[in-house]
């Protein structure tokens, strides 16, 4: 039976980012919906960055701590690991210790870190910080100009520190994650002062901020998506980046990855629970629209990247 | 729902005699096109207009009941493609599938799985739907009488009966008479023998088809053969697949309001691991699937579907919330800590979930603020000082305990003066900000 033409075609494109030098990785680039090649082009995969930090996981849940068992003491081991062990295709470092509640590690003990770990791995570098607003806009100008001619990510600029933070990875040639709160219209205004002061919006990479399955997923999901269709249906260019997960850090604190079965016989097994939870969130927002990931589970990375084949 | 309102006008008697109680036709086919009136207000249309009109105004994806009783769950009635536009309706069903070459205990233990499946999951129950049996030895006494067993076991579950054997039909579905099941399995091939079969046991039809074409043509077939509750498989098996066709076929329905596939859609997603299951799974859920078959329903994947299609079908506009009323986290006693924070879901959820983890029995004040955070309660102003007074006061809380103290969150430290200002005697304590914070500052107080 004759049935109306159903596929539908999109003006606009999501930029393709490529990062990294000595290995590149590119995502984004696609000029349809996640996963839509049927009627459309998608040339890159996501690309899922595992988490490591510049201190030891103390606060990290027992299930994905003990992954990392006699390498986590250490950014170097840990990132060496994740290259050479977990095959990791990108590698993000969160200077966590750089904040005031953690070990108010200053800007040079983040900068050390930071060369220690680039000249350790030949994977492409995403760069975070504590996501404390002034800490970050002390340290990340430090550690961009430290990682000069990497081609790496530095995040996140938010609206309160983005000009520091834009200004550095824009002089050292790095790419940027714009973080706003839960909503498509201050995404959209963070963006356009990034480009309003110079930052090519080509090198963005919108973080509409993340959510853990259950605790306000769809809050993301539906601003993810609604960017995604700005983007592709009405062709406009600030909504255009590529979008971010921060997937394994709103997680891993949650109730699901944490509580035995003992105390909640309901819930099941904790680490099947605790894995689940970190690939479903990630699967969740990558049929909404997200591309870029930092996980922290290998099983939940191992996971999506099966997803991820059978779709693409 | 395709046609405009000027369409519909022109199919109106156009005399403007007001006995539909608007003034014009014209007026009332705007009414009809935004469905905020039905079409038997006016007496006077035509037949033929009935026709076209009904047709135009069902819903676009086909109402069906899977299951009976209180297991009864209600799929379609899908109105658009993204979450955010509207409210998706009618939240897919989970189906377990047991096959008749199954051991005997492996079948219990599977029908077992989805009895105790229910999980209570930021206020609401949440649990598997259904079970689809599966005639894989190909034999009608076998797949009968695993039929008989589920039946008797799990009595009023939907079931989806998955044979193309009309006498593996006929075995089975006497014990699922009028309760809601989906006869799955017809094909070009055995749709007139099957589709019979259904008629005569009032139950649903699941085609089984060769991509969206091929569908399209079933359902049509099935419906001249006298069924129109029609759950459609287009085939899709690979994620990609899935993808695709439920999208198209959404599409097909919403959009262009194309029948032949305005019927909710069921996805068939084993896979050999049931971790890797739970994620094709859920992609079912976020997209458009109404019957989801797997095959295995751990406690622990259980709770992250359910989780997942809670998220996705919360209403974008109406925040999901709790009852108000002062909440008792463990035992608490007269000495214990009152905390107060928002009826929002997720706010009650991590809030008290952290004070359970605190193990420090506490009273948990929570507060209508019409869903919304403590944040977004308070830059709308539902979340003040006065209001809080209020609430303290009449909730009776201060015959429970002898204590005069409250612990408001950190993030609104700002609301203290005015909270004591109008709770007379009361002292007012700021908290943690975070609610993670919660375990070390009430233990601290405790010790
Ligand atoms: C999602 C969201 C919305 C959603 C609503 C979601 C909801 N159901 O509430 C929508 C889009 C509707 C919305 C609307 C508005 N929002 Co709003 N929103 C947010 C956002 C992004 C997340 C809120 C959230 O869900 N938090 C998660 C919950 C769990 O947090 P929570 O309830 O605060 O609970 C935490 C703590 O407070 C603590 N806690 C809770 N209870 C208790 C109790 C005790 C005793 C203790 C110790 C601790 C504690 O534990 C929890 C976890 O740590 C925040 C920004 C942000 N990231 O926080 C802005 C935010 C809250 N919104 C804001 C504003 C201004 C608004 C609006 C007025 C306008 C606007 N900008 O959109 C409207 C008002 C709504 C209205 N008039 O109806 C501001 C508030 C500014 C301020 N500092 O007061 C924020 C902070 C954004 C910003 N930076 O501008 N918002
Ligand atoms: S009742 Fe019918 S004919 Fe009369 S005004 Fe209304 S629509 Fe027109």
């Amino acid at each position: 039976m004759a049935i109306p033409e159903l596929k539908e075609s999109f003006s606009g494109v999501v930029f393709p980012v490529t990062i990294g030098t000595e290995k590149e990785e590119v995502f984004g680039g696609e000029n349809t919906l996640p996963f839509h090649k049927f009627e459309g082009e998608i040339p890159n995969r996501p690309l899922i960055a595992y988490e490591i930090q510049d201190i030891a996981p103390e606060d990290w849940p027992e299930t994905v701590k003990k992954v990392y068992e006699g390498v986590s003491d250490d950014p170097v081991k840990w990132a060496k690991y994740c290259e050479d062990e977990l095959k990791a295709r990108a590698i993000a470092l969160r200077l966590i210790g750089t904040h005031p509640d953690q070990k108010d590690l200053s800007a040079d003990d983040a900068v050390n870190v930071v060369k220690d770990v680039l000249s350790a791995v030949k994977v492409p570098l995403i760069i975070l910080g504590s996501n404390h607003v002034e800490k970050d806009s002390e340290v990340l100008p430090k550690v961009a100009e430290a990682a000069k001619g990497y081609n790496c990510i530095i995040g996140k600029a938010q609206e309160a520190n983005y000009k520091t933070i834009a200004a550095a990875a824009m002089a050292n040639d790095h790419k940027l994650i714009a973080m706003s709160e839960l909503d498509i219209n201050l995404s959209k205004q963070l963006n356009i002062l990034l480009t309003q002061m110079g930052f090519d919006k080509e090198k963005i990479i919108t973080d509409p901020m993340c959510s853990a399955l259950g605790y306000g997923l769809e809050y993301t999901y539906s601003v993810m998506e609604r960017i995604r269709l700005a983007a592709l249906a009405q062709n406009d260019e600030v909504m255009q980046p590529p979008m971010f997960g921060d997937v394994g850090m709103y997680v891993w604190k949650i109730k699901e990855t944490q509580a035995s079965e003992e105390t909640l016989p309901e819930w099941g097994s904790l680490e099947e629970r605790a894995v689940l939870w970190e690939a479903m969130t990630a699967v969740g927002l990558m049929i909404a629209g997200a591309e870029l990931f930092v996980m922290r589970h290998p099983k939940a990375v191992e996971l999506v990247e099966r997803f991820v084949d059978e779709m693409i | 729902m395709a046609l405009s309102g000027v369409e519909i006008f022109k199919l109106l008697p156009k005399t403007n005699c007001k006995k539909c109680g608007f003034p014009t036709c014209l007026a009332f086919a705007m009414k009809l096109a935004q469905r905020q009136t039905t079409l038997d207000k006016c007496p006077d249309v035509s037949e033929e207009a009935k026709k076209i009109l009904g047709e135009a105004s069902a819903p676009p994806v086909r109402p069906i009941t899977f299951g009976t009783g209180d297991k009864a769950v209600k799929m379609g009635e899908e109105t658009v493609l993204f979450r955010h536009e509207k409210k998706f309706v009618n939240p897919n069903a989970f189906v377990l599938e047991i096959k008749d070459t199954e051991d005997d205990a492996t079948v219990d233990a599977k029908i077992n799985d989805v009895l105790t499946s229910e999980i209570n999951r930021v206020g609401q129950l949440l649990r598997v739907d259904g079970i689809c049996i599966t005639n894989d030895s190909g034999d009608a006494g076998k797949f009968g009488a695993l039929a008989e067993k589920v039946a008797s076991k799990a009595p009023d579950v939907g079931v989806v009966v998955n044979t193309e054997s009309p006498e593996g039909a006929e075995a089975a579905l006497k014990h699922f008479s009028g309760k809601g099941a989906v006869l799955y399995g017809v094909t070009a091939e055995n749709a007139e023998k099957m589709v019979e079969i259904a008629k005569n046991n009032k139950v649903a039809v699941g085609i089984k088809a060769d991509g969206l074409e091929a569908a399209a043509e079933l359902t049509e077939k099935v419906k001249s053969l006298g069924v129109e509750d029609i759950v459609i498989d287009s085939g899709a098996r690979k994620a990609s697949e899935i993808l695709e066709h439920n999208t198209l076929i959404r599409r097909a329905a919403i959009k262009k309001n194309f029948k032949p596939l305005g019927y909710p859609i069921i996805n068939f997603v084993q896979r050999d691991d049931a971790m890797y299951e739970a994620l094709v799974a859920g992609l079912g859920v976020c997209k458009y699937s109404s019957i989801v078959v797997m095959s295995s329903a751990e406690k622990w994947k259980n709770l992250a579907l359910f989780t997942l299609r809670q998220n996705i079908y919360t209403d974008p506009q109406v925040p999901m919330q709790v009852e108000q009323k002062i909440y008792k986290i463990g035992e608490p006693t007269p000495d214990s800590p009152l905390l107060i924070t928002t009826n929002f879901s997720l706010t009650y959820f991590i809030v008290s979930g952290e004070i359970e983890n605190s193990k420090v029995p506490a009273w948990l004040a929570v507060m209508d603020c019409e869903g919304l955070s403590v944040l977004t309660a308070w830059a709308a102003g539902k979340f003040t000082g006065a209001k809080i007074a209020n609430f303290i006061k009449e909730s009776g809380i201060e015959k429970e305990i002898k204590h005069r103290e409250l612990i408001i969150p950190g993030y609104v430290a700002i609301l203290s003066g005015a909270i004591e200002e109008k709770l007379e005697g009361w002292k007012v304590t700021v908290g943690p900000r975070e609610a993670n914070g919660l375990p070390a500052f009430l233990r601290s107080r405790a010790a």
